[in-house]
């Protein structure tokens, strides 16, 4: 039921649309109001990129510290594949914000201090997180229902109750509605140590339980039957969770919370295939995004720092996406035609021996003889100028020689090769007819593989049933014992 | 399934049960087992006594429970009665005496750890909490890598492996947990012919050294070759006993009653079989 054959790669590519939207908003933006009457003048971006003002360096080194514990956190979160459970746990908060200030409020205090708001959003939070649970383990109901369920249902509550919270006489509850979208200018120092603590904390319990971490999101109940209580460990996880989304609130806010949370260690998941080089280079890209994020919104007016901060993090998404050396888009697509190319070329040499063979009158000696392209085309449905360029790229390659009369000939190399290919292509044929039940799951028709896949005395018995089927072709180049 | 019911004999019925065992000799002991989801019971009164030092093959038409037998000896899903002892305890106390091979779909193989990391975590447990792999783990799951043949993908990216690596490698993780009972699910299902012989390779050193394997298994034909010992399963233990008493006509169909494709494969297997 879990099983994913595609993995990860589903779920990057449900980030692509977002990403190419989100960039999109952000070119349209940042031209426009930097190079605006307005702008800011070198003098002012050295001050913000040398962090030389304070509340510049507040705001920037706070960002940045969120960034490298969201990006810890999510890089487990989403190989545990409960990036949604993230989101909904983060747009659980709101209610728990509004009723902590009106609790504030009624025992008399302003109601808006940080950390009664925050010790709010995070009951709440929990709330919404042991209903998901429950909701899926006591009734029929499957994950993405209950995570869909919760998250829709605290954002309406939350919404009605700053609602109502604002039309209270005695109390200003303005400036409440930022959490929902961040306001990074608003911090303080005190809201620096306590990022700063959550940042360590994530730190230090993602390499503590690294190793545990590994298992649960791997194989859970290996983990659970091996004594690592998988219930322990998620809490332990989804606490990391929520104490990101809550430190997360005041900066970027709870609805962009999420993707500051998934796109860093989806980024990274491109440039590595080791979990521990992953989640270092994901916080990394944390940290340069809530950098870069947070000080081009202290540069120009009126730009969020939660949305630029998504907009970087996006971009490096989408770099790796596009230019990761082995998982990305282009070295795929790269891939994928060098394989189309030398498959064609391959047809091309077995149709050339194949002709050959067909017209040598001696059928246990193959000879090597000239041939046309239309006795080519007549094997195979190729395209005529299609054909010719991959008769041009074999004759550069040296497996083709011109003849006159525009025919061709296999050289004595290419000979060698075009035999080759069609023994092996042969032999998978028959294996494929005698022995599909136990085919192997993909089946690559290449070459020497034939050894390699197969057991040697398999391979033996498919040369024997080719000989019985006169389809069997002697290796052309004797190569004399002692010297292989 | 209530057919099913219908014509299955009573437990214990064919086991011809022995009950005067020494507990703690048993590697396996499991007795009223009742498994349900969702009210719908899969596993029914279980009873079952498998002795140490066979090689086991649990049997059964999909939808048996036959996975879920084993899911529940691991304490992988919550039982709705019944008891199970590994060497005449509970599972929790028993754990270093146990190996598992889980089904091989179970996991997301483009995860970002390779093929040594994986088998390594079988070592995971003996370290215990916090512990990180170390030089002696890395060394262990090298040599078991070797012993299924694999050793020169250790350093591959999971993703890489073929199905039949893939179930190699998991079983070389068991290896590493160095068990005295074995419990694999599936591991030979949907294997190249290399692989199976791997597998039975392994099975067959794990016996010699006195060890016991419960494997999960489907294919009728190979039973009598691979297994000296059967489990038939069908929501009940329709038989459990040596392969030549209790692999006969008379309990696949019990087991595999109503379905007659299944039947037609299981007739084809004994003609193999019978003597």
């Amino acid at each position: 039921m879990r099983f994913n054959p595609v993995g990860l790669e589903g779920k990057q590519g449900r980030f692509a649309l977002p990403t190419l939207f989100l960039i999109a908003l952000g070119l349209l933006f940042c031209p426009g109001t930097v190079v605006g009457a307005n702008g800011p003048t070198p003098h002012e971006v050295a001050d913000v990129l040398l962090l030389r003002n304070y509340n510049t360096r507040l705001v920037v080194l706070s960002t940045s510290a969120l960034g490298v514990a969201s990006g810890i956190v999510g890089a487990f979160l989403l190989l545990r594949k409960r990036s949604l459970m993230g989101d909904a746990l983060a747009h659980a908060t709101l209610p728990g914000i509004a009723v902590a200030f009106g609790v504030m409020v009624a025992l008399g205090g302003d109601g808006k201090s940080l950390p009664g708001l925050l010790a709010g959003a995070t009951v709440a939070g929990v709330i919404g997180m042991l209903l998901m649970l429950a909701i899926r383990n006591t009734t029929r109901l499957r994950e993405d229902v209950a995570m869909g369920f919760v998250l829709s249902v605290f954002f309406g509550l939350g919404l009605a109750l700053l609602g109502v919270i604002q039309t209270l006489p005695q109390a200003s509850a303005a400036g409440l509605e930022s959490f929902i979208y961040g306001k990074a200018a608003s911090m303080v120092f005190s809201d620096f140590y306590l990022i700063a603590g959550v940042t360590l904390s994530s730190a230090l319990l993602g390499v503590l339980f690294f190793k545990e971490f590994t298992l649960l999101c791997f194989d859970e109940s290996f983990a659970t039957a091996e004594g690592f209580s998988s219930l322990w460990l998620d809490l332990v996880l989804l606490g990391l969770v929520t104490a990101v989304t809550v430190i997360g609130l005041q900066s970027v806010g709870l609805i962009l919370i999420i993707a500051f949370l998934i796109t860093p260690p989806a980024a990274a998941r491109f440039w590595t295939e080791n979990l521990g080089r992953m989640v270092t280079l994901s916080a990394a890209i944390g940290a340069v995004s809530g950098w870069l994020g947070a000080s081009l919104s202290a540069l120009v007016p009126r730009l969020p720092a939660g949305a630029v901060i998504v907009v970087v993090t996006s971009t490096v998404f989408l770099g790796s996406m596009i230019f990761a050396p082995r998982r990305g888009v282009f070295a795929r697509n790269l891939r994928q035609r060098r394989l189309r190319k030398k498959v064609e070329r391959q047809h091309v040499l077995r149709a050339a021996f194949e002709i050959c063979e067909s017209r040598s009158p001696d059928s246990s000696h193959v000879a090597n003889l000239p041939f046309g392209r239309e006795e080519l085309l007549a094997k195979r449905t190729w395209k005529p100028h299609h054909l010719d360029h991959i008769l041009r790229t074999e004759i550069a390659f040296g497996h083709l020689e011109r003849e006159e009369g525009g025919k061709v000939r296999l050289s004595e190399s290419g000979f060698g090769e075009a035999s080759r290919i069609t023994r092996n292509h042969r032999l998978w044929e028959v294996y494929l007819v005698t022995h599909a039940d136990i085919a192997p799951s993909h089946v690559d028709r290449d070459a020497d593989m034939v050894e390699h896949v197969l057991e040697a005395d398999l391979v033996r018995r498919l040369e024997d049933e080719l000989r019985n089927r006169g389809a069997w072709i002697a290796s052309p180049h004797r190569i004399p014992a002692g010297q292989r | 399934m209530s057919q099913v019911l219908q014509t299955m004999s009573p437990p214990g019925d064919a086991t011809g049960e022995d009950l005067s065992f020494h507990p703690d000799n048993v590697p396996l002991a499991v007795h009223d087992l009742t498994v349900a989801y969702h009210r719908k019971p899969v596993l029914w009164d279980v009873d079952l006594d498998v002795p140490e030092g066979k090689l086991v093959g649990v049997l059964g038409p999909n939808g048996a429970g036959k996975s879920t037998l084993l899911k529940a000896c691991l304490d992988l899903i919550p039982r709705a009665s019944g008891e199970v002892g590994i060497y005449g305890k509970p599972y929790r106390q028993q754990r270093h005496l146990v190996g598992y091979v889980p089904q091989r779909e179970s996991v997301d193989w483009d995860f970002p750890v390779s093929v040594l990391d994986l088998v390594a975590m079988g070592t995971y447990r003996k370290l215990g909490w916090f512990r990180r792999v170390g030089k002696a783990q890395r060394r262990q799951a090298m040599e078991a890598l070797e012993q299924v043949g694999i050793g020169h993908l250790a350093h591959r990216q999971i993703s890489q492996l073929s199905g039949g690596q893939q179930q190699r490698t998991f079983l070389a993780r068991a290896l590493t947990q160095e068990a005295r009972v074995y419990f694999m699910d599936e591991p030979f299902a949907a294997v190249d012919a290399a692989t199976e012989e791997a597998i039975v390779r392994i099975l067959r050193r794990l016996n010699e050294e006195g060890k016991t394997c419960l494997v999960v298994h489907h294919d009728l034909a190979t039973v009598a070759r691979y297994f000296d010992w059967v489990v038939l399963l069908n929501m009940r233990v329709v038989a459990s006993g040596p392969t030549d008493e209790v692999f006969t006509k008379k309990n696949l169909e019990q087991t595999y009653g109503g379905s007659l494709t299944l039947l037609n494969d299981a007739a084809h297997a004994l003609a193999h079989v019978v003597r």
